[in-house]
Formats: structure tokens, C-alpha cells, sequence
């Protein structure tokens, strides 16, 4: 499951304290450093442990919200073109048989490269 | 046993034609041989749906009261064009808005009228005894113009090259994202339904007969712009009314930095009459080659990278110098097999019969590139020879004192053999400063991937390198790496002075 976790710049090394609490391995997929905003991490985590982690993560002082879903797919507006597949690092987009685009948003590390290279301006997501 | 169109129509007018669309053609063939497939079928519907940017359509807006001749002309602030007769207009895909945002253009006003919406039109005139109006604003529906004839110059192409990019630089082109190492394939076009690639020797497909364009029933007008059938790359002119479109058939796009674009259905069916027309349907995707060029290198004449199929790469992934990489259409094969399905309806249902070319188009045509006569601007006309350059091992307030006499902001950095190997600006100069701990020497602070140009390269080319990586100076080399000369964005400007190049 994927975790967006919101640190402030003050923050003690949150992500590593909780690694070496728990002994859950944590893969961070993304992260983003703002000079107002603070940092923001796109980690992964199994899902069993989704609980623990967000909980811990939060004693420590960080902000975490479950990334429900990827990247949003608009069915009208797609037309099966496939532009999307091959800029993807995450292989996120596929073919069916039937050559409609499939989107297994779970995947999605938020990387936004698909959004800018659909040419139909159907695929969009929050930003990190 | 050889048929005739006129057969061919009859059967389609008592219902009783047998039409197919052109990717089930190869295992009709294999399963009945090509006698049995001439026999057994009277039609193979060919159909593709991608970016088409060469499109556009006619409209007639009727009179107003006092009337004008539109001179200058906007729909939804995109320029249409005003050199028409008074309440006429032309108005190409690709065209930007000038106030929306630039992912807004031609294209989209012309999937707007055919979605029903209404459009500003907004129009102005210097006048004239006859047009005594200066300007006008109204809306619009397609409902109320008199026609919206869609023309386009360029539609449906034979085959297209396919793309990747070895430079180190994601590129943003018509043909998609380039992710940079041959990071990606993109490649457009139906294969073995394209219509073109059915008929390569143009003896079914011409001026006057019918295709599906944008869902409606249109037509081949003729040869299309740029159309090179001896190199397999043939092209349509192609027309239809667009008040029978649908959005279905028909979509507006942007692509990201290169600008709006229109994906266009078409579809065109072809008569069996002989043997020569069933082999040519029977093609393949495995058949058709398709050459990966390299987009890295901004030149008329891409490098080819590599020779593969649509077969190839429908699989979405080829291997490129013994890596594999994934790669993905631009247009939409879903959407081809819709266009050649629906053909394929209409011509069971008797509502379109065919007919053969009253004008054929040149089999044996060759494009040929633009004739220029004025040489294009290269870096060595406008960069400056005269550059301060600084060694790597020199020390920080050095470059400083560098920067200050040489009035520049951009110091490339030379190794003992005096090649190029950085460049240090006055920022990092000041970042060093500012934290002076470890960083003495030029060689501390310099950037070490530096953005170079040749004095043979054209100024436009310098000028993009500038731009996409948002810098203001290139440091000029030769085959060497040595440090002939710097290339400020401020000299492009010389280009434009009085007495210069460009002009
Ligand atoms: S945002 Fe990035 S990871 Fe997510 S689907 Fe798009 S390209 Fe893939
Ligand atoms: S690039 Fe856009 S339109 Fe094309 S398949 Fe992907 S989501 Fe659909």
C-alpha cells in the first residue's frame, strides 16, 4: 500500500526511525523537498503493516494519508492510443485483447510523465 | 474470374456482398488461397484513427446586417484564415489560441462545433463601400452555418517512421514523449489496416471515391500535401461535411510543447476485382517495415536507428542495441478497427457503394525538399571569439576576478590540455563564497556537464539547446573539445539587427 507522508523540514529521520522500530522494510518511491512546504515522501509498504507504520509515523510528527488511488484515468476521454505505455516506469498502462487501455493505478509512484504525454489530456493526478 | 465494380455494387445494393475488414484478409487468404478469397469476398474496409495535423474545414458563416468582409477572423480566439471571400473561412487544426491556454487550438474548435457547442466567432474589416462593417462578435452553432466542409490537406498517411531519441534530454515532439538513451519506441499508424498500405500501387484508392472521414460519408479529393508514393509514403487529400462527424471519429489533441493537434478517423473500402487486389490486402502487419529514426538529432534527415515491423512493434517491445525497450503507439488501433468495422456496416447495409478513381493518383511521385536559397545562420556568424576561460585548478577569487574584467557571467573551465571539462557561472562563484569550507578551486564549484555548440551548428539549434535547458551561454568547441568561442543568448539578437543574417 502506498503512504504519502508529510514531513517538516525540523522532522528527526522519521522514515529510518520507524524502519529500525519495526523491522518493516519501507520502499520510498518518491520523494519531494519544497522550501515552504517541507518534504514529502511516496513510500510503499506491505499492507498488513499499513496500521503500524501510519501510526508510528504519526507519533514522530508526521503527516500520513493512505494513497487511495495512482493516477485517475478519464475513460471519455481516452481514445486507446497507448502514448501513455511505453513513458511509464512503473507499467502502469497496458493492452487488453481488445486493444483498450488498461490502468493498474496501484502502481502508480505519482511520477506524473503519463499526464504530459497523453495527448487527450486523459490521465491527471495529485501532484507530489 | 475477375470482377467488375459494377458487379460488386449490385451485390451490395441486394444486400448480399461479403465485406470484410483488412485484418482478417491474411487468414481469409491462407484458409481459401487467393482464388478462393476473390471469389469469397467483394470488399475489405481499411481504416486508421491518429494525429492528423494537416486538417482543417471551410465554413460559411452567411451575411450579417450591415454585412462584412471578414478580413481578420478568431473562433474561440483561434485564427482562422481572412484571405477568402467576405463570410468565409479556413481554419486549420494546429493553429494555438491566442488567449487560452496554447493546449487550445483549431482542432478544438472543430471537435467543439461537432459536439454541438457554440463558438465565439469574432471577426474585423477595414471596410469597404459594399462591407461598410468593421467588426463583428456573435456565437455560433454549426447548426447555423451554411457550410462546414471539412478539407484536409494531408490525411492518412502510407506508412510513418517510427521514433526514438539517443540524446541525453527527454524530447516532447509530434511523435510523443522521447525518453532520452532510446529510453522509449513510439510509432504511429494501423499496419495492416492502413488503408494506403493496401493499395500501394494506387490503383483502387483516388480522386472521387468514398471513405469514412471523421464518421461521416467523404471522399478522396486527390493526392495528399507531401505525398510520396515511390517511397511508400503516399498521402490523401480527403473532404467530407462535417455536420455528419461525431466525436467518436474525430479528436481534438495537444501534444505536450509541440501544440494542438487533430486525430482523425479514416477509412476507405476497397473492391476485390482480381487476384493483384487480393494479395495486396492480404499484407500483413509482419510485412510492413517500419524505420526507427533517431529524434535526438534535429535534422531533415534522421539517423535510422534500427529496421523493425508493426508486428514488432505491436508487441511492445523491440530490442535496440541489444537492450529491450518498450514501445507504445500514438494513434489508436481500437479506434482504426472502429473506423473499418463501421465501413464494413454501411457497405452491408447498402448505404454506400464504391466506385473506382476518376483521376488516379501518381504511383511513381517523389517529395522533394524545400529549395532554399538563402543559407541558414550558423553559431560562427554571431558567436563571440574572444572568450575568458579559466583552468580547474585556479582558485575561487581568480575566477572571480575573471568574471568581473571579463563581463560575462559563463567561465568555461579548461583541463591541463586545455579542453573544455566545466564552466563555473557567477552563482556558483558566489555559492562559494558564501560557504568557503572546501570549495577552493574552480574544479570544487564548476558544473561538469556542460551544454556545448559547434561553430557549424545552425543558430536555431543553439538557440533550442539555450531554451530546454534554460541557460544563457554555450560555450562553442571544436572536434577537440577546445574552447574556440562562447555563444551568448543576448548575441541571437544580432540576428535581427540591421545588416545582419536573418532578418
Ligand atoms: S504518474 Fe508516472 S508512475 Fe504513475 S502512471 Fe503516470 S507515468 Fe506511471
Ligand atoms: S495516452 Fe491518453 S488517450 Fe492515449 S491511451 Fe493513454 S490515457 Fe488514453
Amino acid at each position: 500500500m502506498k503512504l504519502l507522508v508529510k514531513l517538516s523540514h525540523r522532522s528527526r529521520p522519521i522514515i529510518a526511525e520507524v524502519v529500525k522500530d519495526t523491522g518493516v522494510l519501507i520502499n520510498v518511491d518518491r520523494a519531494r523537498s519544497d522550501a515552504h512546504e517541507g518534504e514529502e515522501a511516496l513510500v510503499d509498504v506491505p499492507d498488513e503493516f499499513c496500521r503500524l507504520i501510519s501510526e508510528k509515523m504519526r507519533g514522530l510528527g508526521a503527516e500520513v494519508s493512505i494513497l487511495e488511488e495512482g493516477i485517475r484515468h478519464d475513460r471519455d476521454e481516452c481514445v486507446d492510443c497507448g502514448s501513455c505505455i511505453s513513458v511509464c516506469p512503473k507499467e502502469v498502462f497496458s493492452f487488453n485483447s481488445e486493444w483498450e487501455l488498461q490502468v493498474e493505478t496501484k502502481r502508480c509512484i505519482l511520477c506524473g510523465r503519463c499526464v504530459i504525454a497523453c495527448p487527450h489530456q486523459a490521465l491527471s493526478n495529485n501532484e507530489i | 474470374m475477375d470482377k467488375t465494380i459494377d458487379e460488386i455494387n449490385r451485390r451490395i445494393r441486394e444486400g448480399s456482398a461479403r465485406v470484410v475488414t483488412a485484418d482478417e484478409m491474411p487468414a481469409i487468404v491462407s484458409e481459401l488461397g487467393e482464388e478462393g478469397a476473390l471469389k469469397e469476398v467483394d470488399v475489405v474496409t481499411t481504416g486508421t484513427f491518429g494525429a492528423m495535423c494537416s486538417s482543417g474545414a471551410f465554413l460559411n458563416f452567411g451575411h450579417a446586417e450591415p454585412p462584412i468582409k471578414m478580413e481578420r477572423i478568431w473562433l474561440n480566439d483561434v485564427d482562422a484564415y481572412g484571405g477568402l471571400a467576405a463570410v468565409d473561412t479556413y481554419i486549420g487544426a494546429t493553429n494555438k489560441s491566442v488567449t487560452r491556454a496554447e493546449s487550445y487550438g483549431g482542432a478544438h474548435v472543430i471537435e467543439d462545433f461537432i459536439a454541438g457547442k457554440a463558438i465565439e466567432l469574432r471577426a474585423q474589416s477595414s471596410g469597404s463601400d459594399c462591407y461598410p462593417r468593421r467588426n463583428i462578435t456573435t456565437e455560433i452553432r454549426l447548426e447555423d452555418l451554411n457550410q462546414a466542409i471539412m478539407v484536409n490537406p494531408r490525411n492518412a498517411y502510407q506508412r510513418y517512421d517510427g521514433a526514438t531519441n539517443t540524446s541525453d534530454d527527454t524530447l516532447y515532439t509530434y511523435m510523443g514523449t522521447l525518453l532520452p538513451h532510446s529510453g522509449n519506441v513510439t510509432f504511429s499508424g494501423a499496419g495492416t489496416l492502413n488503408p494506403l498500405c493496401n493499395d500501394p500501387a494506387l490503383r483502387l484508392i483516388g480522386s472521387g471515391v468514398p471513405i469514412l472521414l471523421g464518421g461521416a460519408p467523404g471522399m478522396v479529393v486527390g493526392e495528399g500535401t507531401q505525398h510520396s508514393s515511390a517511397g511508400n509514403f503516399g498521402t490523401l487529400m480527403t473532404t467530407a461535411d462535417m455536420n455528419d462527424m461525431s466525436t467518436d471519429f474525430l479528436r481534438a489533441a495537444y501534444m505536450y510543447r509541440y501544440g494542438p493537434t487533430l486525430y482523425m478517423g479514416v477509412g476507405v473500402p476497397l473492391p476485390v476485382l482480381d487476384i493483384e487486389v487480393v494479395r495486396r490486402t492480404a499484407i500483413r502487419d509482419e510485412d510492413i517495415p517500419v524505420s526507427i529514426k533517431d529524434y535526438g538529432v534535429p535534422s531533415r534527415s534522421r539517423p535510422l536507428i534500427t529496421q523493425v515491423s508493426y508486428a514488432d512493434l505491436k508487441t511492445g517491445r523491440i530490442e535496440l542495441n541489444g537492450e529491450e525497450v518498450r514501445t507504445s503507439s500514438l494513434s489508436s488501433y481500437r479506434k482504426a478497427l472502429q473506423v473499418a468495422r463501421t465501413l464494413k456496416q454501411w457497405i452491408e447495409e447498402g448505404q454506400m457503394t464504391l466506385c473506382l478513381p476518376t483521376r488516379r493518383l501518381d504511383p511513381s511521385k517523389q517529395v522533394k525538399p524545400m529549395r532554399e536559397t538563402r543559407k541558414v545562420a550558423l553559431v560562427q556568424e554571431i558567436m563571440q571569439r574572444k572568450v575568458v576561460t579559466i583552468k580547474e585548478d585556479e582558485e575561487i577569487p581568480e575566477a572571480a576576478k575573471k568574471l568581473l574584467k571579463g563581463e560575462t557571467n559563463h567561465l568555461p573551465v579548461l583541463n591541463e590540455q586545455g579542453r573544455l571539462v566545466g564552466v563555473v557561472t557567477t552563482f556558483d562563484v558566489a555559492k562559494a563564497v558564501a560557504h568557503p569550507e572546501r570549495k577552493v578551486r574552480v574544479k570544487d564549484v564548476m558544473t561538469r556537464n556542460v551544454i556545448t555548440t559547434r561553430c557549424d551548428e545552425p543558430v536555431d539549434i543553439a538557440a533550442q539547446k539555450l531554451d530546454h535547458h534554460r541557460i544563457s551561454a554555450l560555450p562553442v568547441v571544436d572536434a577537440q573539445n577546445q574552447c574556440i568561442a562562447i555563444l551568448h543568448a543576448s548575441d541571437l539578437g544580432k540576428l535581427f539587427k540591421p545588416g545582419g543574417q536573418g532578418a
